[in-house]
């Protein structure tokens, strides 16, 4: 059998494998959080906590409305979205012309809260949520078992993030987004509602972010502290690709899986900082991130 | 005026001494533990509420005394642990810290308490160091150890053919001991122990190790970790076709809480060891009823009957000192005096700390088999209380030691 230091390369394929669909997850919530610090300059730490209620909307129309796994995916990005606006509405609108501090701090805060509203509701140590019937089991790929549901995470979010990257980099639609950052009082000249498309694009953000927690469902832990676990991680990458950067993103967030899962074999204890080693190293070398632009 | 004043005082001089006997003992508990984290459920909120029934059940005021209670958040830090118990034994006065999960904190505070000769109450900390190596003459460990919980489920599964393990382990104190105890028994019995990994705490995805440990073809996956940890590695196990493909967990430390979390449908089958479960006698069900008026819709865990437990046999040892200020005259109260109570019944407190008491297996029941919400549990074992502890001879505290002299 082939050996990779010390390991089967089989072995290594399989831990391979793992890395991505766990960048999956981090490319998801990256993105989502790059498109919002792009287009509203806003330091979204509520990012988490809208991954956590995607996951819990997820189980709450299961369990009161038996609605199954495949309606949640399409209804709870919307629902979660449209909470999301509800905050764009009532605080960030506000603030997007104050230091980035202030939207940090209030995010940071409505984070807290509302997490703290689950618990209180739910209990710390979560709620189960089964894997859907029609990608339960799995196949056997030689090297590992690769379970369906996996397989399912990794190709939808790939699709999802392709998709996110076209609308922006490549339509009109995404075109006037860009412009509207850059100089929103000229787009307005031509006749463009800069306010509500930038609610719009929060919602859209937020919606990803509820998108990623649906599909975290089935295999992750549903609890209160679920996005709080992940958050943290999720900005070191957005860090070190770049903030803002959508390509940066989800490139960063798939790579990050990778180097953490190949941590998991050689140096499991530090599975947990490697990727902050990383942003440390890559703040050191190139302060904008890999893919963000110098200003 | 001057001499009404006068009189007064010579009056509050002659009659001070007098008054002192009237005044109540006060006594301030701190329950320190996770608020908010992987541990809460465990502990957290509902160890502050079988706190409060024990104190309501001592009934302070017919032993003239005053009993307090304060809470706070450690946040699984054995830093912040510290630091609030020095506060709280420093600045606030308290006399005993009650619970302390997360091993790792429980020893930074089993330090600061032996220093500040105050009172240690452990019933959410697992590691068995804390009556072992580094055991204090002011620490009482009331629930369960990880020698224990080793004893229990791992010699239960190899004596029925889970006789090779692999190990995922929560990389810190509770974790490298529980894998330790465990490891003992498998080889002890015969087992062999054919790999492990070191997870760090709080960590959501298990597929990796999951992947190594299904490799390794151990027939038991012995899960070294607790709370949120297990409850993924569990939910994880069963979607990478774990127990299909014939390996088995042992989830070393399991809560009524992470069963409820993970569903019956996903846990059925887990075999597991357990101090007290809820619904194993009238007692502990009217006791749960009272505790779920504070906790609507939750199950307490033995964590919070420990709480309860430890803290009704602490005030009655303060009642027959006198007095709280010298924690291990208090502590030397408690090891003398027999412990009696209705949650864990009659027992002892060693002189190295631990309290002794029986030791159930229980193995998770199928969605079929449960009647009722919180109908997770039937007994499969019960382990007599003078074997469910490690012997004193293998404790490696020097006070047992000492005590031999």
């Amino acid at each position: 059998m082939v050996e990779i230091f010390g390991i089967p390369s089989y072995a290594l394929f399989g831990q391979l494998l793992i890395g991505l669909i766990n960048g999956s997850f981090y490319a998801l919530l990256s993105l989502g959080l790059a498109v919002i610090f792009g287009m509203l300059n806003i330091i979204n730490f509520t990012h988490g906590a809208q991954y956590m209620m995607g996951a819990f909307a997820a189980y709450l129309m299961l369990e009161y409305l038996g609605l199954d796994y495949w309606v949640a995916l399409v209804i709870v990005p919307f629902l979660i979205a449209a909470t999301g606006i509800v905050i764009e509405r009532l605080f960030l609108q506000h603030i997007r012309k104050l230091d980035h501090l202030y939207g940090l701090i209030l995010t940071f805060g409505l984070a807290l809260i509302i997490e703290g509203l689950f618990r209180n509701a739910y209990g710390s140590s979560g709620k189960p949520y089964q894997v859907p019937e029609l990608l339960q089991g799995g196949r056997n790929l030689g090297f590992m078992f690769l379970p369906n549901y996996r397989a399912w995470v990794i190709a939808f979010s790939l699709v999802v993030c392709f998709a996110t990257w076209f609308a922006i980099e490549r339509t009109r639609l995404g075109s006037y987004l860009r412009a509207a950052t850059e100089n929103p009082t000229l787009v307005r000249a031509f006749g463009i509602n800069v306010p509500r498309m930038v609610t719009l694009t929060y919602g859209f953000g937020v919606g990803l972010a509820a998108l990623a927690g649906v599909m975290a469902a089935p295999i992750y832990n549903v609890s209160p502290q679920m996005g709080s676990d992940l958050i943290i991680v999720v900005f070191a990458v957005v860090v070190i690709g770049g903030m803002g950067s959508i390509l940066g993103a989800i490139i960063t967030g798939f790579a990050l899986g990778v180097i953490e899962g190949l941590t998991k074999v050689f140096f499991p204890e530090a599975s947990s900082t490697v990727i902050f080693v990383i942003m440390a190293i890559v703040l050191l070398i190139r302060p904008a991130g890999l893919f963000g632009r110098t200003v | 005026m001057r001499l009404a004043g006068s009189l007064a005082f010579a009056l509050t001089v002659l009659f001070g001494t007098a008054a002192q006997a009237q005044n109540p003992i006060n006594v301030k508990l701190g329950v320190l533990n996770d608020m908010s984290s992987l541990y809460a459920d465990i502990s957290g909120p509902g160890s502050v509420v079988a706190a409060k029934m024990a104190v309501q059940d001592f009934n302070p005021a017919a032993h003239n005394m005053k009993v307090e209670i304060i809470s706070a958040d450690h946040q699984n830090k054995p830093d912040v642990g510290s630091n609030i118990a020095r506060q709280w034994f420093d600045v606030d006065h308290v006399d005993a810290i009650v619970d302390v999960p997360t091993s790792s904190v429980a020893l930074a505070v089993a330090d600061v308490t032996r220093e500040k000769n105050k009172v240690f109450l452990i019933s959410g900390a697992a590691s068995s160091d804390l009556t072992g190596p580094k055991c204090s003459p002011n620490s009482v460990h009331w629930t369960y150890d990880t020698w224990m919980l080793a004893n229990g489920t791992g010699k239960a599964l190899v004596q029925t053919g889970g006789d090779t393990w692999f190990f995922i382990t929560a990389d810190y104190a509770f974790g490298h001991a529980l894998e330790r105890d465990t490891a003992a028994v498998v080889t002890a019995n015969g087992g062999k122990i054919v790999g492990s990994v070191n997870v760090p705490l709080n960590n959501s995805d298990f597929s990796s190790f999951l992947l190594q440990a299904q490799q390794s073809h151990a027939k038991i996956i012995g899960l070294a970790n607790a709370g949120g940890d297990t409850i993924n590695s569990i939910k994880q196990g069963a979607e990478f076709g774990i127990t299909a493909g014939g390996q088995h967990f042992a989830g070393l430390l399991v809560f009524i809480s992470d069963v409820q979390a993970l569903g019956l449908k996903t846990a059925q089958g887990l075999v597991l060891t357990s101090t007290w479960y809820w619904d194993m006698n009238d007692t502990n069900r009217a006791w749960t009823k009272r505790w779920q008026a504070e906790r609507p819709g939750k199950f307490p865990t033995m964590v919070a009957a420990g709480v309860y437990s430890s803290i009704l046999h602490y005030l009655k040892a303060v009642a027959a000192v006198g007095s709280a200020a010298d924690g291990k005259a208090v502590v030397d109260k408690m090891k003398e005096m027999p412990t009696d109570d209705p949650l864990f019944g009659k027992g002892q407190v060693r002189v190295d700390g631990t309290v002794t008491h029986p030791a159930y297996l229980f193995e998770v029941k199928s969605p079929a088999e449960s009647k009722y919400p919180g109908d997770d549990f039937k007994l499969r074992a019960t382990i007599p209380a003078d074997e469910a502890f490690r012997p004193l001879k293998d404790d490696n505290c020097p006070l047992v030691s000492a005590a031999a002299k």
